[in-house]
């Protein structure tokens, strides 16, 4: 594979999963924290509403997730196309 | 036993100084011992900062006397509203690893108007982002002065100014001497001050409400009194009860809180301060693994705050509500002296009512008059936010050391982030005007002496917004997120995934962007083009000003690509430099 196929073979990859992983963001945060919340909110789990749950505490650990598996996905990508050194 | 009554005896005020004096000690001996003999240590600590150390670093930066003082009382008083804050002062480090901290490291130099000014193949680009990093830097650290000498003058009960000039000293030793690598390394000690304080008030209140030792589960669990009621029903019982809103429900509208919690998320990716923390790592992976401990170790925070609100707001309601003023416990006579809690017997009956209402009239400077009782309601009660995590140790009845403790931690939070700052201010002038527009051929100690007497001008312009804080400084901090989501945040992106954008694009939007936001906050937060404020009700689209920052960087992007259709594409060294930030190897130093 040539030099510039693969550089941009590796960027569709990057941007495939930054894509997923900004939805997962989007989804906990803007959809279940704000969005809906009002419809969440109807569960509950221990003393919490779910959609109140999931804008002071459950958005925030799952962002903290997503930086971890981006980490792991690119350290991966990086050795798979020769670009970990 | 012995040990005890000494412990005892020392008292808070003295245990106080024993700790702030101990945690001062450390930083000036770390700053002491990290000084630093180039620019390329002063500007990115050398480079060669571990990602565990430069995640806590950027972790005590970004936390500041807000986050760790009046964050908790905000929620507490607001309910879930206040998730605008949790969420948009996260979710931000989310954009920030995936969209811009590994390719700035790639990219390899020292400030934002670097990557601007080299990118766009323009000194108009690389002098815009200059104005834009120093107004909302500037912004962002007269309130962090002010945070100092407030926190100063409340524990060691000297003068609000004397706190200030004491916090200027300090910042000035290790900001000037050590710049960046003096800055991180106290930072990281910083963190842990930080964090212990705010954690130890937070477990013991958590077990004396719910016999739950996490907060963040506490949070969710039943009140310990035998009840068997789950603390969140308790509260939301309660305030509607006494007429506030439910608190797991919030007032804002969901347009609004989106608006907000977006602009907060962008900005803190646009942030200078925290972008420069990602050039001090080796290599790309670490700027991306130092993103996710950065966050990890704010998010033990940021989980933690909600709860000790939640806590914080049943134990006032329990302990002051309908009960008589007589036998209010000592903390409440105390904080009562320093007006952070003001009762007013409106209906003579003796009893504390407290319900919805301001208690008081305000003055025509907007600060509430305790000396007029407002009689349009039947609110008996004032209570400042920050008496939330302030007295919360003395609610609680925890030792002295502890409450000790907060007040080493309000100081760590409150310094550690006016030094990322000053920084940040000080190499805007001394690297990215002086060196590359003013005169390039200065040399490399040259620039070291200019990058060291700008730090020493930026604190003392710090401190004298300080000491004489203009009137909008505390309602424009919050708004310095929607300038840097307006200004920089676009401009970048479209400089990394955007091939062609070419600088016509990119200084047209950040000028656009960052103007837009200046004239709706001047309008809607400050009122300085009408006679009076205007109402909410002509908010656009029923955004506050704190949530324009949305649609200003909306904005930019449209005006960005607009613009770069009409004009010529950038010239083929540019994309080549896009090309190559692209790839993570071969990362190298950072340079000139």
């Amino acid at each position: 594979m040539s030099k510039t196929k693969n550089a941009k073979a590796y960027w569709r990859e990057n941007i495939k999963y930054v894509l997923v992983l900004l939805f997962i963001w989007f989804l906990v945060s803007f959809g279940a924290g704000i969005l809906f919340k009002d419809q969440l909110n109807t569960i509950r789990f221990a003393g919490f509403k779910l959609g109140f749950w999931f804008a002071q505490q459950g958005s925030m650990y799952v962002f903290v997730i997503l930086i971890f598996i981006y980490v792991r996905i690119m350290n991966k990508l990086d050795k798979k196309y020769g670009y970990d050194a | 036993m012995m040990r005890n009554l000494l412990i005892e005896s020392i008292g808070v005020q003295n245990w106080t100084y024993i700790l702030v004096g101990l945690t001062f000690a450390i930083y000036i001996g770390i700053a002491i011992w990290s000084r630093a003999a180039s620019t390329k240590d002063f500007y990115v600590a050398g480079g060669g900062v571990s990602p565990l150390a430069n995640g806590m670093a950027t972790a005590a930066d970004w936390m500041s006397a807000a986050s760790f003082i009046s964050m908790a009382g905000i929620i507490s008083f607001a309910g879930y509203d206040g998730a605008v804050y949790l969420m948009g002062w996260t979710g931000g480090y989310v954009l920030l690893a995936l969209l811009l901290a590994p390719y700035l490291r790639k990219f390899g130099k020292f400030t934002v108007p670097d990557f601007i000014g080299d990118r766009y193949y323009s000194r108009v680009a690389r002098f815009v982002a200059v104005l834009c990093a120093l107004l909302v830097s500037f912004t962002y650290v007269a309130g962090q002065m002010r945070g100092v000498g407030i926190v100063f003058s409340r524990f060691l009960e000297v003068d609000i100014n004397t706190g200030v000039i004491i916090g200027m000293l300090i910042v000035l030793f290790y900001a000037v001497l050590g710049g960046m690598k003096g800055i991180t390394y106290t930072q990281v000690a910083q963190y842990c001050v930080l964090i212990f304080a705010f954690m130890v008030p937070a477990i013991f209140i958590s077990i004396q409400m719910t016999g739950n030792p996490i907060p963040q589960l506490g949070f969710g669990d039943t009140l310990s009194n035998g009840s068997g009621a789950y603390l969140l029903d308790k509260l939301d019982g309660l305030s509607s009860e006494l007429g506030f809103a439910e608190y797991t429900e919030g007032s804002k509208s969901a347009i609004d809180v989106f608006a907000i919690t977006l602009a907060l998320m962008i900005g803190t990716a646009g942030l200078p301060h925290v972008i420069v923390r990602f050039f001090t790592v080796k290599q790309v992976k670490d700027a991306r693994k130092s993103a996710g401990i950065a966050l990890f170790l704010i998010v033990i925070l940021y989980t933690t705050a909600p709860a000790v609100a939640a806590f914080a707001r049943t134990n006032l309601i329990e302990t002051v509500s309908n009960k008589p003023y007589a036998s209010v416990p000592d903390w409440f006579t105390k904080w009562e002296e320093t007006k952070l809690i003001s009762f007013t017997d409106k209906n003579d009956d003796g009893n504390i009512q407290y319900v919805k209402g301001d208690a008081y009239l305000k003055n025509e400077d907007g600060k509430f008059d305790f000396s007029k009782p407002n009689f349009a309601n039947a609110n008996e009660l004032y209570v400042d936010r920050d008496i939330m995590v302030l007295a919360n140790p003395e609610i609680a009845q925890l030792p002295n050391w502890v409450i000790a403790l907060v007040a080493a931690g309000g100081l760590a939070a409150a310094l550690s982030t006016a030094a990322g700052l000053l920084l940040v201010i000080s190499s805007s002038v001394s690297h990215d005007l002086i060196k590359k527009i003013i005169k390039p051929s200065i040399s490399e100690n040259g620039e070291l002496v200019a990058a060291r007497l700008s730090a020493i001008g930026a604190v003392c312009v710090a401190g004298y917004f300080g000491i004489n804080p203009p009137g909008f400084v505390a309602a424009v901090v919050a708004l310095a997120f929607g300038l840097a989501a307006a200004s920089f945040f676009p401009a970048i992106i479209l400089g990394i995934f955007y091939k062609r954008m070419n600088k016509e694009g990119a200084i047209a939007g950040m000028v656009v962007g960052i103007t837009a936001m200046l004239l709706y906050m001047i309008k809607y937060k400050l009122g300085w083009f009408d006679e009076m404020l205007p109402d909410k009700s002509e908010w656009w689209f029923g955004i506050s000003p704190e949530g324009f920052g949305t649609i200003a960087m909306i904005l930019n992007f449209i005006v960005s690509i607009v613009i770069m259709k009409f004009t010529s594409e950038p010239p083929k060294e540019v994309q080549d430099i896009v090309e190559n930030i692209r790839i993570p190897s071969g990362s190298g130093e950072a340079t000139h």
